[in-house]
């Protein structure tokens, strides 16, 4: 599949969502949290974008706003060139069922009040999907692809293991054939062979049904075999972004550097003995981010232009962007 | 290491849930002993008991529906498993700290970050508000969290998934606590503050002698972390070994399985995911055969039959199985 030929899904531009931060009993704003500072990229129909980066850079806060699940502070979303920020609440919910997230923590998601099974089926009853038995049979055949068992349904979420409810939200999520789904960690509670099914589970439906994913994770080798191409996000921003094979063979960005070179190895023999690049330096807060680049405070190669001027998010080769002064 | 003294000791611990249809049996019989300093990795299935086997030595779990229906863990001269909620409240959160799999569940929504970290530390180590405030934003920033002043008055939902972890981490260290129980304590973590983490568990082992249970589906951070490590499936431990041994000379077909499934950072990217099939034990049926028989390429008539016990087969290497796997011979 040659990707001139596929047509962007998702177009995101210069999106921005920034959390006020508030002092006293009147609510001042007296900041902000600059959790997503202006992001840009296309996804294509049928390709799945990873999204890796810093535990709290931002990566959840841009697929919620995506979805518009939060309110983006500026910038643009469009889907299908339909651009979602400007559609009212009803046609939004008409959109709803080909865009779905399947959330971090699943306890998010989860309502505990509910059986597994009508947590699955919720989406197909709100949206008017299949009825009685055939409701029924679908929610089973949702469980059974997820590597559960169908007698499940009348179980409440309490009843599993932190690694079944993550797959209790994955059912949910794909129960009404999405276009698009944002996978926001969907693995990390999973042992490696539930890992597996779950990954080959969302390969086969792409295969089949043209899906189309922003896969967020921490899991590098798992990103690296699930993503056609990779962004590389830093403190609100992303960084570098290219296909996996470019990515993994030769990184560009200092971040994305430090970021491979810790990824841990299963061979005890290898790994007590490991050096890795541990980042020094000042963590910085997106609540005040620094000047120039906002890895400059621990980039092990930063020079006096990185502390003062923003580097420019620019293409070093066709399909390879960077925002990086020494690159 | 095998010299030392143990600091826990953990026999034939049983847990069962009360459900609408019957008892599930979710732990079955674990023994393990912890030693001083000791790093203890558990690994095994989703759904195998590793949580439900580290709550039923605190007692965390709501009972009912749980029933802890046998066992006894040592700790200090003391049966954990026989002490009430008042005696186990001074010693969770003080000499044994834990980290739940899900901060969501174990962290109030409507309590600051900073009332939560600060808490352990006054009731435990008698401190004053102000120093247990101090202390606590030294601890998030041990944990990489900027700023760390001013997100004490923050709620659990202003964090990230990640930066939530991380406060579990700081609670569960604030009291420096003997023995640590970490459930899957880094999986919303990317590499590099991950490896931070894991720098300072090292530090903390080596400076204060503490002993570790991590539980956790890496199989990378098993290998760079622990001294032994512990193999669960269906409630059981199916294999226990030094961490070497284990990856080198794995014993148990379950635990070859998981060490085959892995993807890497090397070889074809395109290469479709081993994984192990069929489906995992119904825990509703009390275990009277091999759980992991029916998916077994291994299994014969016994394994369906009787339950492997788990026994000794080389220098500190345990296995349950019937099969050995040196010899190929069906025991
Ligand atoms: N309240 C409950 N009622 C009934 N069954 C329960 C309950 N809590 C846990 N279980 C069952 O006990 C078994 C063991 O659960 P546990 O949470 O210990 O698994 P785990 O090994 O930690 O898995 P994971 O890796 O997914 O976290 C699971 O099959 C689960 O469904
Ligand atoms: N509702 C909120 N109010 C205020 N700040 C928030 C809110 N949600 C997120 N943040 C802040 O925005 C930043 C980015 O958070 P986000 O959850 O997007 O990170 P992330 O990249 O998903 O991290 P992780 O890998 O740890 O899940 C963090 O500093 C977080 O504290
Ligand atoms: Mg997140
Ligand atoms: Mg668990």
């Amino acid at each position: 599949m040659s990707s001139e030929e596929r047509p962007v899904l998702l177009k995101v531009e210069g999106l921005k969502k920034h959390f006020p931060i508030t002092k006293g009993v009147f609510r001042r704003q007296v900041g902000a949290v600059k959790a997503v500072d202006g992001i840009s990229f296309d996804i294509l129909k049928g390709e799945t974008l990873g999204l890796v980066g810093e535990s709290g850079c931002g990566k959840s806060t841009a697929g919620r706003v995506i979805l518009q699940l939060y309110s983006a502070t500026a910038g643009n979303v469009s889907f299908k060139g339909q651009d979602l920020m400007s559609l009212n609440k009803e046609d939004l919910r008409k959109q709803r069922p080909h865009m779905q997230m399947i959330f971090q923590d699943p306890q998010d998601s989860l309502n505990p009040r509910m059986t597994v099974g009508s947590i699955i089926s919720e989406p197909l009853v709100e949206h008017g999907k299949f009825k009685g038995s055939e409701r029924r049979e679908r929610v089973e055949q949702l469980l059974e692809s997820v590597g559960m068992n169908r007698e499940f349904t009348n179980r409440y979420p309490h009843e599993f293991s932190g690694g079944q409810r993550q797959r209790i939200g994955i059912a949910r999520a794909i129960a009404l054939s999405p276009e698009f789904i944002i996978c926001d960690e969907p693995i990390a509670a999973l042992d490696v062979s539930i890992q597996a099914q779950v990954v080959n589970l969302l390969e086969d439906l792409q295969e089949e049904y043209g899906l189309t994913y922003l896969f967020i994770s921490h899991d590098l080798s798992m990103i690296r075999h699930i993503a056609d191409r990779v962004a590389v996000m830093y403190l609100g921003r992303i960084v570098e972004l290219t296909d996996s094979e470019t990515l993994y063979s030769t990184p560009q960005h200092p971040y994305t550097q430090a970021l491979l070179s810790a990824v841990p190895i299963h061979d005890p023999k290898h790994e007590m003995n490991r050096e890795r690049v541990i980042l020094t330096g000042d963590v910085p807060s997106p609540a005040n981010p620094p000047p120039g680049c906002h890895f400059s405070t621990r980039c092990p190669r930063a020079e006096k232009r990185c502390f003062e001027e923003s580097p420019e998010w620019r293409e070093i080769e066709p399909g390879h962007q960077v925002a990086c002064h020494l690159v | 290491m095998s010299t030392q003294a143990s600091i826990l000791q953990v026999e034939n611990i049983s847990t069962r849930f009360r459900t609408q249809d019957g008892y599930v049996h979710a732990v079955n019989g674990i023994s393990f002993d912890l030693k001083k300093g000791e790093l203890l990795g558990v690994v095994g299935e989703s759904g195998s008991g590793k949580s439900v086997t580290m709550m039923s030595l605190l007692k965390l779990l709501p009972m009912p529906p749980a029933e802890i229906v046998s066992g006894t863990a040592k700790f200090e001269d003391q049966d954990l498993i026989q002490l009430d909620t008042n005696q186990l409240r001074k010693i969770r959160g003080g000499k044994i700290g834990f980290i739940f799999q899900d901060p969501m569940t174990s962290l109030n929504p409507v309590l600051t970050i900073g009332y939560q970290l600060a808490e352990p530390m006054r009731e435990h180590l008698g401190f004053s508000r102000r120093k247990a405030r101090k202390r606590s934003a030294e601890l998030l920033e041990l944990v990489g969290i900027p700023m760390a002043d001013s997100r004490l008055n923050d709620y659990p939902h202003q964090f990230s998934g990640g930066m939530r972890q991380r406060v579990m981490i700081a609670i569960a260290l604030a009291c420096d606590p003997k023995v640590l129980i970490a459930d899957e304590p880094t999986t919303a973590l990317d590499v590099t503050i991950q490896a931070q983490i894991l720098d300072i568990v090292k530090r903390l082992r080596k400076e204060l002698g503490m002993a570790i249970i991590w539980i956790t589906h890496d199989l990378g951070v098993v290998a760079g972390m622990a001294d032994r490590v512990a193999v669960m499936y269906g409630g059981f431990i199916v294999e226990e070994a030094p961490v070497n041994e284990l990856y080198a000379n794995p014993k148990h077909p379950y635990t070859q399985g998981l060490l085959k499934t892995l993807p890497n950072l090397e070889g074809d990217r395109a290469k479709r995911l081993e994984s192990i099939g069929g489906q995992p034990p119904d825990l509703h049926q009390e275990p009277k055969s091999c759980p992991f028989a029916p998916r077994c390429s291994k299994a014969f008539e016994r394994c369906l039959q009787e339950n492997p016990s788990l026994i000794n087969r080389g220098k500190n290497h345990k296995v349950a199985c019937w099969w050995n796997s040196d010899s190929g011979e069906k025991v």
